[in-house]
């Protein structure tokens, strides 16, 4: 029992960080790159874009779409690891 | 063939399969009714949660609004998808482990309190209600445009319809017609997208069309900040918002979005824990295609439109101007007599009105695209309103006949006689929703997009802390929700319609007085954090949470196990 519980608290600790991670490029990518930062990476032009506006307008959903991706797969190896996970 | 030949075509093509759809897929239990018996693909609900997300605003009005905002109008397409992160990983797993039918279902049994449940009712019916209203009346213009009815006959049309998948099926019947919508709504989003950016282009890629440059050899965006400019508008990729307000409107988007009923009870229809992650992913893939491509669509159609119209004489006009003259939405005024438009940012010289609304649908025939292609973006207005409108209508009917029949006014209520008051409060959803669809209090537009503030205010953090918090208590939880809400309210009263000040007419000058410069809009991110701040006050002060209770959280957070949404 004492184990069982451990094991649900080591897992937790580990979801956690996993969140923080993603999260954080979640907020770099739209609130830095898109909004915060967009001044600045307007003065880079790739193809016909100001990088802050593609940023705001393309780039950030892309990233939004990949860090759920990595998200899932982080979470399924996650559950294996310490045992959550089904069929 | 004419226009009006082919759209009857195929929305008649379109109504026929969702009905189609709905017949075979009956609901005949209430779990059916709510979570369609929590067995849904990943896939099939990535899709669903695609179309039921995106609604007559998505379609018809987004890529319009940012034509004529450029930048700013960066806070939707950030806003309407990042929140999909926040429900994919802070959301959506730890709900469908707890697998219960609705959002207040979590938040009663989490704060082991009825008095919470009831709150997080009233916060859902307000949230959904705002936002049915909306859908109805999109629904309604795009009848009266395209099938010249009147709006009203578009809208009772439009609540048939509804009405007959959603109190038949439930949440099954529209998990699949949401299905068929998705695919109806994207393909006739993507086709006249792809076939102007050819036009304008050269690239089959909307998305890469929109960086490239034109048949002069410059950049779109070049040009199109070149035009603007010489117009007496903001530089389009510039913008006017201050960077503070963008910040909050898009929190407040982001964070209403994780907070929106009908969103989150789609991730209750998914059989394990790992679908709920999977399908958040694969509905923001699905709904990425659509909000990477209305950025490019907004830029085309306002190099289109300001080449088309300006200073050109009036009488040479195409055929798409004066057919949306006719429904108002379009209107030239010849200031100073001389046969041209003048189409400019100065209100007292400018000469042309355009409603921004419009946009997407004449966009095809700006760019005088084939008839068929006109009548399917209309079948996907349609497809992208109706879907929205069902799914809406079901956390309604769920909240009254699951959340207040059955758990707070009359718990020995049977299976059999639940679904029907199911059934009942669908029918008494539509018929609200309609009655708004009709009489438009002049106020609809504008809630809609408030009501994600007021998700954000007061369900977003009570399902966080529910899940991330241990020994949140009921008190702390209550409070902020309650607390949360009321300021969104208030603040939205203030300076969205002038309440306290006289009235509409008061709104702009109030615009000095907004709290940090934050506009109604943005509102809900600060209603957010104050509402944490409550919590956790009134947390610290208060009874301690049951073991009990905490052993639940625990448990949640653990992935297996998750067995069947049950009551």
């Amino acid at each position: 029992m004492q184990d069982k519980s451990q094991n649900a608290r080591n897992y937790w600790k580990e979801n956690l960080r996993c969140l923080v991670l993603l999260l954080s490029i979640w907020f770099l990518v739209s609130y830095g790159a898109g909004i915060l930062f967009r001044s600045v990476l307007d003065q880079i032009q790739i193809a016909g874009f100001p990088l802050g506006f593609w940023f705001a307008q393309q780039g950030s959903i892309y990233f939004f779409v990949l860090l759920i991706f990595i998200y899932v797969n982080w979470m399924n190896r996650l559950d294996k690891k310490y045992g959550f996970d089904e069929e | 063939m004419s226009v009006q030949l082919w759209t009857y075509l195929m929305v008649g093509i379109t109504f026929t399969l969702y009905i189609g759809i709905a017949i075979l897929s009956r609901a005949g239990s209430t779990k059916e009714f709510y979570v369609a018996g929590g067995g849904v693909s990943p896939l099939a609900n990535g899709m669903a949660t695609a179309a039921d997300w995106m609604s007559a605003a998505s379609f018809i009005s987004m890529a319009g609004l940012i034509s004529f905002i450029g930048f700013d109008g960066s806070v939707y397409l950030m806003g309407w998808t990042g929140g999909y992160v926040l429900l994919a990983l802070l959301l959506a797993p730890y709900l469908r482990k707890f697998g219960k039918f609705t959002v207040p279902d979590f938040i009663g049994e989490r704060y082991y309190s009825k008095t919470a449940r009831i709150v997080a009712v009233l916060c859902a019916l307000l949230v959904s209600f705002t936002y049915v209203a909306g859908q109805m009346r999109g629904v309604g213009v795009v009848f009266s445009r395209f099938l010249e009815v009147d709006i009203n006959t578009g809208v009772i049309i439009g609540m048939i319809i509804v009405l007959f998948y959603a109190v038949l099926g439930g949440m099954k019947g529209i998990t699949y017609t949401q299905v068929a919508q998705y695919c109806v709504l994207i393909f006739a989003f993507m086709v006249p997208a792809i076939f102007i950016s050819i036009q304008m282009t050269g690239s089959p890629i909307p998305q890469l069309g929109m960086g490239a440059k034109g048949a002069d050899g410059v950049y779109l965006l070049e040009k199109l900040n070149g035009l603007s400019t010489e117009l007496g508008f903001a530089e389009y990729t510039k913008g006017t918002k201050s960077t503070l307000d963008v910040f909050a409107i898009t929190a407040a988007l982001m964070v209403g979005t994780a907070g929106l009923p009908h969103v989150i009870v789609r991730f209750f229809t998914v059989k394990r824990v790992r679908d709920a992650r999977k399908s958040a992913g694969l509905a923001l893939l699905f709904i990425a295609i659509l909000y990477t491509t209305a950025p490019a669509v907004a830029v085309f159609a306002r190099i289109n439109l300001i080449n088309t119209v300006s200073n050109q004489p009036y009488a040479n006009m195409p055929a798409w101007f004066s057919n949306w003259e006719k429904t108002d939405l379009l209107t030239f005024e010849d200031k100073n007599g001389d046969g041209l438009i003048q189409y400019v940012a100065p209100p007292e010289i400018n000469e042309l009105t355009v409603d921004r609304d419009i946009m997407v649908l004449a966009n095809p025939e700006i760019a005088n695209l084939p008839a068929w292609v006109i009548a399917l973006v209309a079948a996907g207005s349609l497809a992208a309103a109706l879907s929205t409108a069902a799914g809406l209508l079901l956390v309604i009917s769920a909240s009254v006949s699951h959340d207040l029949i059955k758990n707070v006014f009359n718990p020995n209520i049977s299976e059999k006689q639940e679904l029907i008051a199911a059934r009942l409060s669908a029918v008494g959803a539509v018929v609200v929703a309609g009655y708004f669809g009709i009489n438009p209090p002049g106020f609809v537009a504008a809630v809609v997009a408030l009501a994600f503030g007021l998700a954000a205010a007061s369900i977003f953090p009570a399902i966080i802390m529910g899940i991330f918090n241990k020994k949140m208590n009921k008190e702390g939880a209550i409070t902020g929700m309650v607390v949360g809400i009321s300021l969104m309210l208030f603040y939205m009263l203030k300076f969205k319609f002038g309440v306290f000040d006289g009235g509409k007419a008061a709104v702009a000058g109030l615009k000095t007085q907004w709290w940090f410069g934050i506009s109604p809009e943005g509102f809900g991110s600060m209603a957010m954090l104050i509402n944490f701040v409550v919590s956790f006050i009134v947390n610290r002060f208060t009874a301690p949470v049951p073991e009990v209770v905490q052993e639940i959280v625990e448990n949640i957070r653990i992935p297996s196990g998750a067995g069947k949404a049950s009551h």
